[in-house]
């Protein structure tokens, strides 16, 4: 399990090639980046705010707890924090078991939890000025499917 | 005492990230209205604490949690992390 909360930009490429595939068992292998949308054309930049100790803490804890639920063979999660420009990754997550459904499926509950689990905050900064990104209602109850 | 924490719009409003706080409150919510007390941006910023969460000592909690010997208190809108 590797967990990276950081301000630096990362290549998921790069990440994907290093993340354990030739591992005894492997047979899939998941992987999701997420990535400063630009809806309106208008994003200067994204601001990511977190809260340092608690950030690593719940993530941690969420990744023990996929482990519990799905055989996995490795975990991968890096959310970055700070100052993001439009189409850089924000986030990603990678999943490694002996079958596809555990992998899709852990990847899944840990986007849902890391949504709105994880203490992270958006805000975007665009030539309109500044809007803190709410949460959804939905992400919320994305929840109650695990 | 207790290191209280705020952030996002939370910490915007109140206008700061982390203070000190010297307090006998029993539970959360006690302490919130410890804090509304003191001045307007406070009593403006927890006006509906149904739209914000709090953490105890780092674990997410509710407010109507005990402090017991909490170190660390912090408050925040819900998170848009992912």
């Amino acid at each position: 399990m590797r967990i990276q909360v950081q301000a630096d930009p990362f290549d998921p490429g790069t990440e994907l090639n290093t993340f354990p595939q030739s591992a005894d068992g492997v047979g899939a292998v998941v992987s999701f980046t997420g990535v400063v949308r630009d809806d309106t054309g208008t994003l200067r930049h994204m601001e990511i705010e977190h809260y340092p100790g608690m950030t690593e803490r719940a993530i941690m804890s969420i990744a023990e707890e996929a482990q519990t639920r799905w055989a996995l063979i490795a975990v991968l999660i890096i959310h970055r924090h700070g100052r993001l420009l439009p189409q850089e990754p924000i986030m990603m997550v990678a999943t490694a078991a002996a079958h596809r459904k555990a992998a899709f499926e852990a990847a899944d509950f840990l986007m849902d939890y890391l949504k709105s689990r994880a203490p992270f905050w958006k805000k975007e900064v665009s030539e309109n000025g500044e809007t803190c990104v709410a949460a959804k209602e939905e992400d919320e109850t994305a929840l109650t499917r695990w | 005492m207790i290191d209280v924490l705020y952030f996002a719009w939370l910490r915007e409003r109140i206008g700061i990230g982390k203070e000190q706080v010297q307090t006998d409150a029993a539970t959360v919510a006690d302490l919130v209205e410890e804090l509304k007390a003191r001045e307007d941006r406070y009593a403006s910023a927890f006006a509906d604490v149904s739209s914000l969460r709090v953490a105890v000592d780092q674990e997410l909690t509710t407010f109507d949690a005990p402090l017991n010997d909490a170190r660390e208190v912090a408050f925040f809108p819900p998170m848009t992390g992912g």
